[in-house]
């Protein structure tokens, strides 16, 4: 028996991996006093994987986790160069919806949606999956119109999703300034009852513990430094840690997807701009929704904890830096007041930035490449942890099978040769 | 904050600029496939270093400038006044000024660049 810092009796090796989360379970070693077993475990690096996946990201480590769970693959190793959850997994404001503009976009986001719903029974960990409803404001005849077209094209899809007007806005969120002599008044909303908020550490924490249980390794701190080609196929990859060979290589970065895949030869049209975010003090529950404007650039929603927290769109240039700025801030401010002037007296707590890779269609870019054995999951803009989940089933299906999935036929990258974009801006971009 | 020192105004906030993008060679409308119209379009290098690219100054000269910039870490090089490459929208014959700053310094040459008229 030994004591730990907090004071709490532990008992070593007597824990058992994975181990089962329960009330009952809680309330067993509650009395026992058995430690915790750590949530996943750390392995030596071998060799050679069958698969090896850069970044440990949602998108990842779900890949990682449905490859195991799904296709009964198991040499897997996930790479991150960081710890895990350490880039835009960790960094976006965590909110979820399906009320895209395209039927593609539409079927692929409800897809992920349903998965969420139903991700803390699968992985057995508790992901705090909040469906409190999303509210996308129109403050224009244009956006209004746009937001009639997308409500029709989620109810084709199955999608919940219909315009309401000011009053109905008013009763959802009372402290919005729904009067008509604001300076940019609301006309109306898209309101999406599906959408919501998460706990977006708890969800890459979830698929990391899946993924370890089931023989997945990951390593963290573990930075990849080339990928060797030869005969147009992947033969492996070079890392800070050595070397691995391995026939497949799932590219599941972001920010820095366009470096990792000039590795491998390949170029795409992704261009790397950060996106900043902040959270207030935390304040007594009043906001029930998730609420977004295009044309302030905002989205805000309050958190069990009482914190509000702010995106915006991405900064109006390209950089890897993740340095907040004070125009942002200033900015942000001013918009999220013009919305509720009742908030004026909050203070800010932090902000912080993370960096999205943007496609010229507000789309991401999934699927195989020219060179063999190199696949990407990459391009995800400011919407890519929403996707995580669809993303890595369907990552997983087209490592196990070989073919593209059917869900993901649209997102390939010869879309951009072919011409075949697919416009997701009216729906995608908060900055339109 | 970043400060970009334009050629015409000297030292000023981002915020005042437009980011127009990687200085990139159009090719012949004319003569161009499709593939490799599509690649002037869509694909860019987007490095993570240093990187030469266009700039408009929306809220001053309302010139377009070239700037050589850090991406990781914004640290702006040089700022000097675009050739006819670097102007979207012109690109004729893609000769490239050598560097009008000097001769527009000593009251001499207009650039010779795109862009709205001031």
């Amino acid at each position: 028996m030994r004591t730990s810092t907090n004071g709490h009796r532990q008992s070593p090796g007597r824990s058992h991996y994975p181990a089962r989360y329960s009330a009952a379970e809680l309330f067993r070693r509650g009395l026992v006093s058995e430690a915790w077993p750590p949530a996943w475990q750390q392995q030596p690096m071998k060799g050679s994987y069958d698969v090896v996946i850069v970044g440990g990201g949602v998108h990842g480590l779900a890949a990682a986790y449905y490859l195991a769970a799904n296709h009964g693959i198991t040499d897997v190793a996930v790479l991150d160069k960081g710890y895990m959850g350490s880039g835009g997994s960790g960094r976006n404001t965590a909110i979820l919806r399906s009320n895209y503009l395209t039927p593609e976009g539409v079927r692929f986001y409800d897809r992920s949606v349903q998965l969420y719903q139903r991700l803390a029974t699968d992985l057995d960990y508790n992901v705090m999956f909040s469906q409190r409803g999303h509210l996308t404001l129109a403050h224009s005849d244009a956006s209004l119109r746009t937001m009639r077209w997308r409500a029709e094209v989620n109810k084709v899809e199955g999608v919940d999703s219909e315009v309401i007007g000011p009053a109905e806005i008013k009763q959802l969120a009372p402290f919005l300034d729904v009067s008509p002599a604001a300076r940019y008044p609301v006309m109306g909303a898209l309101w999406h009852p599906p959408g919501g908020i998460i706990r977006h550490d708890a969800v890459v924490w979830g698929y990391a513990r899946g993924a370890s249980a089931r023989g997945v390794h990951i390593h963290q701190n573990t930075e990849v430094t080339g990928i060797d080609v030869a005969g147009g196929r992947v033969r492996g990859v070079r890392t800070s840690r050595g070397d691995i060979a391995t026939p497949v290589v799932l590219n599941a970065t972001a920010g820095w997807s366009t470096l990792i895949s000039d590795m491998a030869g390949v170029t795409m049209p992704v261009m790397t701009s950060p996106l900043q975010a902040a959270v207030t003090e935390p304040v007594k529950p009043f906001l029930s929704t998730v609420i977004v404007s295009g044309t302030l650039h905002v989205y805000i929603s309050q958190t069990d904890r009482g914190e509000l927290v702010f995106g915006a769109s991405v900064d109006p240039f390209t950089s890897y830096s993740m340095r907040g700025s004070l125009e942002f801030i200033e900015g942000l401010a001013g918009h999220v007041l013009e919305l509720m002037p009742a908030l004026g007296k909050v203070r800010l707590l932090r902000q912080w930035a993370g960096l999205c890779d943007m496609t010229p269609d507000f789309s991401p870019i999934m699927g195989k490449t020219p060179v063999d054995g190199f696949l990407v999951d990459v391009g995800w803009g400011t919407y890519g942890f929403k996707a995580g989940p669809v993303s890595g089933e369907a990552m997983a299906q087209c490592i196990a099978s070989g073919q593209t999935p059917d869900i993901i036929a649209a997102f390939g990258l010869e879309r951009f040769g072919e011409g075949a974009l697919v416009g997701e801006k009216g729906a995608a971009a908060v900055g339109h | 904050m970043i400060l970009l020192p334009c050629p015409w105004c000297g030292p000023r906030a981002a915020t005042e600029f437009a980011h127009i993008g990687e200085v990139s060679v159009r090719p012949d409308p004319g003569s161009a496939t499709p593939a490799q119209w599509r690649g002037y379009l869509y694909l860019r290098a987007n490095p993570c270093g240093w990187t030469s690219e266009t700039w408009y100054h929306r809220m001053g000269c309302r010139r377009f400038i070239k700037v050589e910039r850090h991406t990781e870490t914004n640290e702006v090089r040089s700022a000097t006044a675009a050739g006819v490459a670097e102007v979207p929208g012109t690109g004729a014959g893609m000769t490239e000024i050598p560097d009008a700053t000097a001769g527009a310094r000593a009251g001499g040459a207009e650039i010779p660049a795109g862009g709205p008229a001031r």
